[in-house]
């Protein structure tokens, strides 16, 4: 534990130093705050308070900023060579890849931290759910947790960060949306395991305040998938 | 810590990168490791650090086998791999720092050994620079704090000086010198000057294979066999010396050299003919010169083993 928290430390002051990070919180907060405060459906037009509007627009900024995030988290160890260096220290695999896995969470949960002011201003013009608020924030990190271990696996195949990126958007995007529009068009059996299959169903169900195990139980599901699938990535080289 | 590598290879596809090689590094021990472009020296230091598995055969560090027991092995490492990858945007103290804390070094001490690495290697004045910033052989001296950081037994190191100016050759050549009395090092290169100064003995491989195994001294009496004399006889007529040579029982081959009473004589296998040579002069009274034995070069040596 103690050498995954090493290399997460690394891992964000990397982030921090290559300007990754300003520009991921600068994106994220950008647009999402565009959209929450200014433009479309935002909190105004919903004539409520609530900041549904904005994990509405957060699905969709994180669903295309982690990709930009994870892409070169393995591929770039891979292109550079750094990996065999960290490869032939005393860690394990499994420790690299949580590491990096960690390192990308936090960053995400500090952007997601920096708009508690949105909360804060909203909880001042009526009365808000406090709950939701709080299941609308888990439901992001659930998802963005299951996103970067996809990102992570993606970035783990090849040296190219544009065919990490890609990777990632192409898995990502049935999960997203796909495996919803089939459930829609399938009945009986495959149209239940589309509609289970499909991440937006278990996001709008913790967003709208029931956390059920069954929707925890599927975003870690993802994150062990992709994880395991990084790491498994990382050993083969070997051969 | 000994290196004991056995029956070592390692196949891509349907070529034999490795192909069955074994031989033992003894503690306090530099071998230089030499061979031509694609011999396979990376691929046997990739699998002795256990960033390869070999296809057969097995490689045991001190007491711990590479297979089996990685990490342990691992934490008795030094490595500096190839090219030398380091993260460019780490300032050099924070990535001594975090190499030292994923070594598992006591967090009391991490301190003190990041400022001896940074005295070892000389790195003073660039400590808060990024490594990004650095020149090449500065970042081979970082290269190599990194692989010295946890003070480890054994010590594998892919073309050390690749890229330094000939100062900074010589002064990493010293390094690895001091640092080899006590521990295991296995360094590969290709130029052979550095071979020749820097270890105590030298594996040259081809095609995967072992093709010579020694001291420096020891392959040149192999590869030479004969003695080579180059001679000069002033003051007396060349053919009747010509003549008086080719009478002498351990000598094989008689050449002229251009004109001046100059020889090159090559003795028969495994005699000398220095002794004879010398009464001969004496019987006629010849005044002898020159007599200089002929070294055979590491280049002709590496190049006769490697070429074919």
């Amino acid at each position: 534990m103690r050498k995954i928290w090493i290399l997460t430390k690394r891992e964000l002051r990397s982030f921090f130093n290559s300007l990754m990070a300003y520009i991921l919180l600068v994106a994220f907060l950008g647009f999402s705050g565009f959209f929450t405060w200014i433009s479309g459906s935002d909190v105004f037009m919903v004539g409520q308070a609530s900041l549904q509007s904005f994990f509405g627009i957060a699905y969709w900024t994180l669903f295309f900023f982690i990709p930009g995030l994870t892409m070169g988290l393995l591929a770039e160890e891979t292109r550079s060579g750094t990996i065999e260096l960290l490869l032939t220290k005393p860690i394990t695999d499994w420790q690299i890849v949580a590491g990096k896995f960690l390192s990308s969470w936090i960053l995400i949960a500090i952007a997601l931290l920096f708009t508690l002011p949105y909360y804060i201003t909203v909880s001042t013009l009526g009365d808000i759910d406090h709950g939701a608020v709080i299941s609308g924030y888990l439901g992001l990190l659930l998802m963005s947790g299951a996103y970067i271990a996809v990102g992570l696996f993606a970035s783990s195949i090849s040296k190219n960060q544009i065919v990490g990126f890609l990777l990632a958007l192409l898995i990502g995007i049935f999960f997203h949306i796909l495996f919803g529009i089939l459930a829609g068009n399938a009945s009986g059996i495959i149209g239940n395991i589309l509609n289970y299959l499909s991440l937006s169903t278990h996001f709008e169900s913790i967003a709208r305040g029931v956390i059920d195990s069954k929707d925890l139980i599927y975003f870690f599901s993802i994150m062990a998938l992709g994880l395991l699938g990084a790491e498994y990535s990382l050993t083969r080289r070997k051969f | 810590m000994d290196i004991i590598v056995e029956n070592l290879t390692k196949i891509y596809g349907s070529q034999h990168a490795v192909d069955d090689i074994s031989f033992k590094v003894r503690t306090g021990e530099v071998l230089g490791f030499l061979g031509p472009n694609g011999a396979g020296k990376t691929t046997t230091m990739k699998a002795i650090t256990s960033y390869l598995n070999p296809t057969k055969g097995n490689i045991r560090v001190g007491e711990f086998s590479v297979a089996e027991q990685a990490e342990e092995v691992r934490k008795n490492i030094g490595y500096l791999p190839e090219q030398n990858p380091l993260y460019p945007e780490m300032p050099v103290i924070d990535y001594l720092k975090f190499v030292a804390e994923i070594q598992g070094i006591e967090k009391s001490i991490i301190k003190a050994r990041i400022l001896e690495m940074v005295n070892i290697c000389g790195l003073e004045g660039e400590k808060h620079k990024k490594i990004g910033e650095l020149s090449k052989g500065y970042r081979q001296r970082v290269g190599l704090a990194q692989a010295l950081i946890h003070d480890p037994d054994v010590l594998i190191l892919d073309e050390p000086t690749a890229g330094l100016d000939p100062n900074q050759i010589i002064e990493i050549r010293e390094l690895i010198k001091t640092i080899g009395r006590e521990k295991t090092v296995l360094l590969s290169s290709h130029i052979l000057a550095e071979v020749e100064a820097t270890c105590d003995r030298i594996l040259i491989i081809n095609k995967g294979k072992i093709v010579a195994d020694g001291s420096a001294d020891e392959l040149r009496k192999q590869a030479k066999g004969q003695e080579i004399i180059i001679l000069t006889i002033e003051d007396a007529d060349s053919n009747e010396v010509f003549d008086a040579l080719k009478a002498i029982s351990s000598v094989e081959l008689v050449d002229k050299k251009d004109g001046n009473n100059r020889f090159e004589i090559q003795s028969r296998a495994n005699e000398s003919s220095r002794r004879a040579i010398f009464s001969m002069c004496v019987d006629n009274g010849w005044p002898l010169t020159e007599m200089t034995p002929v070294e055979t070069k590491l280049e002709d040596i590496f190049r006769e083993l490697t070429m074919n």
